[in-house]
């Protein structure tokens, strides 16, 4: 069992450079994929989620192509394998 | 991404260290300070409020608080002038769990006193004071500040509710006052474990009770360094000075076009001489008339004298943010400010005759003027 997370650019020197890092393991939540990330690549932690562990304002997550804001946040369902996207939302002047 | 330049700077040379909405840029010049090369832009597409020198103790550091839109903010420092960034995984400063709240901006970052040289200040938002004892590696908050009782009644600003003034007094290592939109000044003598509102004197004048305890919104404050008694400070609606250590403001707003404004900066061996660029309030918080026109004491504040020589005064349509001004330690001191639009201005004989360095420049929002002193090449 693993999950695969796509990095975003601007993440990916805090990921040894890599756009795919697959993890090893399973999760039932948003929250408990992202922290298997974090064992991983803790450096992407601290940009993703603020210090009382949400998610940034300007940060969108998608599981297997669905945003988690529609799907219950950090909450939401991981199936097995799934893929977890995360990229910058479309903001800024 | 846009190419990066760097700068090479000399024993000696002058450095601005320029923060803007999309990034910062090293402005470099040889003390005479007529011309000037430029590096940059470091963090594209970050807003970078507050940046700083630090030669204590050997160093030729320099911080940056770049802010990112998506990914937050990060305080980065720089021992080659800007040719590489240390990214630290972990945000150093960040708030404590038990807080509650998350860090929107880096407002300030200043060094300790030449005596506290691995001490290092960060005044953020929401308002909040975070010190380092080792050089910047790790950070805690200041709970004195935070946990003050008046803090539940401070109220945010055009800003963000910002501590954005950080003065440490050069006599006592345990007085400190810091500045607050919107709070006004707060002052500790116990080295951060309390603190109290020192605000005696500046008016509120958006508030029923014009001459409250706390709750004015201070734009900007400044200390003498040969006198540290003196004091001039910003607000919105109002020019003040103290002579005090400011303990007691007076209104020193006379023969200014309006006494609204953010930026202010004193000079570094002249306790009486201050410049500040007033703004037409409220809504407006341009340039008066369109022109840009520099203001400067050189009595405490009895008269203010217009410098505009060098400076457009037709159709500018100008703003100069609170940290957007900033003077060398050379003699005579260089002056500089940046603009909003993008525009950066120098003055290398205290503000008689000004020079533009920059246009074209994403919004300026900082300006620290610094002077360096590097090892000689054997």
């Amino acid at each position: 069992m693993s999950l695969v997370f796509v990095i975003p650019g601007p993440l990916r020197e805090l990921a040894g450079n890599r756009a795919e890092v697959r993890v090893k393991g399973s999760a039932e939540s948003a929250s408990k994929a992202l922290s298997l990330l974090w064992e991983q690549c803790p450096g992407v932690r601290d940009r993703v989620l603020t210090e009382i562990g949400e998610v940034r304002p300007h940060v969108n997550i998608f599981i297997d192509g669905e945003s988690i804001k529609f799907t219950g946040g950090l909450s939401s369902p991981v199936r097995d394998g799934a893929e977890i996207v995360i990229l910058p939302a479309l903001s800024g002047g | 991404m846009p190419a990066t330049r760097d700068v090479k700077p000399r024993n000696g040379d002058v450095l601005l260290l320029v923060g803007t909405m999309k990034g910062a840029f090293i402005f470099r010049s040889d003390e005479k300070r007529k011309s000037w090369n430029v590096g940059g832009p470091y963090f594209p597409g970050s807003a970078v409020y507050a940046m700083a020198y630090d030669g204590r103790a050997g160093r030729h550091r320099i911080w940056a608080a770049p802010h990112s839109m998506h990914w937050g903010g990060v305080l980065r420092s720089s021992d080659d002038f800007g040719k590489s960034w240390t990214n630290p995984e972990s945000a150093p400063i960040k708030f404590p769990e038990s807080a509650g709240v998350a860090l929107n901006q880096i407002w300030q970052i200043a060094p300790g006193r030449e005596t506290e040289s691995d001490t290092l200040y960060c005044g953020v938002e929401p308002a909040a004071l975070f010190v380092s004892r080792d050089a910047g590696e790790t950070w805690s908050l200041n709970e004195g500040l935070w946990n003050h009782p008046q803090r539940e009644r401070w109220v945010p600003g055009g800003g963000g509710m910002c501590l954005h003034t950080i003065l440490l007094d050069p006599r006592s290592l345990d007085r400190i006052r810091i500045a607050v939109s919107t709070a006004g000044m707060y002052v500790t003598e116990d080295g951060g474990e309390t603190w109290r509102p020192s605000n005696k004197g500046v008016r509120a004048d958006f508030l029923p009770d014009k001459y409250p305890e706390f709750g004015q919104c201070v734009h900007k404050v400044v200390q003498s360094k040969v006198n540290p008694d003196r004091m001039f400070l910003q607000n919105h609606w109002g020019l003040y000075r103290s002579d005090d250590s400011g303990e007691k403001w007076k209104d020193v707003a006379k023969g200014v076009p309006s006494d609204f404004g953010f930026a202010m900066a004193i000079h570094p061996a002249d306790p009486d001489c201050a410049w500040i660029v007033p703004l037409e309030s409220d809504g407006f918080r341009c340039t008066p008339e369109g022109k840009l026109r520099v203001y400067r004491t050189e009595n405490a504040g009895k008269s203010w004298d217009a410098m505009t020589k060098g400076l457009p005064q037709k159709d500018a349509y100008e703003t100069v943010l609170r940290d957007a001004l900033a003077n060398d330690p050379l003699d005579p001191t260089g002056v500089y400010f940046g603009t909003r639009n993008g525009k950066l201005f120098g003055s290398s004989d205290e503000g008689k005759k000004w020079s533009q360095l920059a246009d074209g420049l994403p919004a300026v929002v900082s300006v620290k003027a610094v002077s360096i002193s590097l090892p000689r090449k054997r």
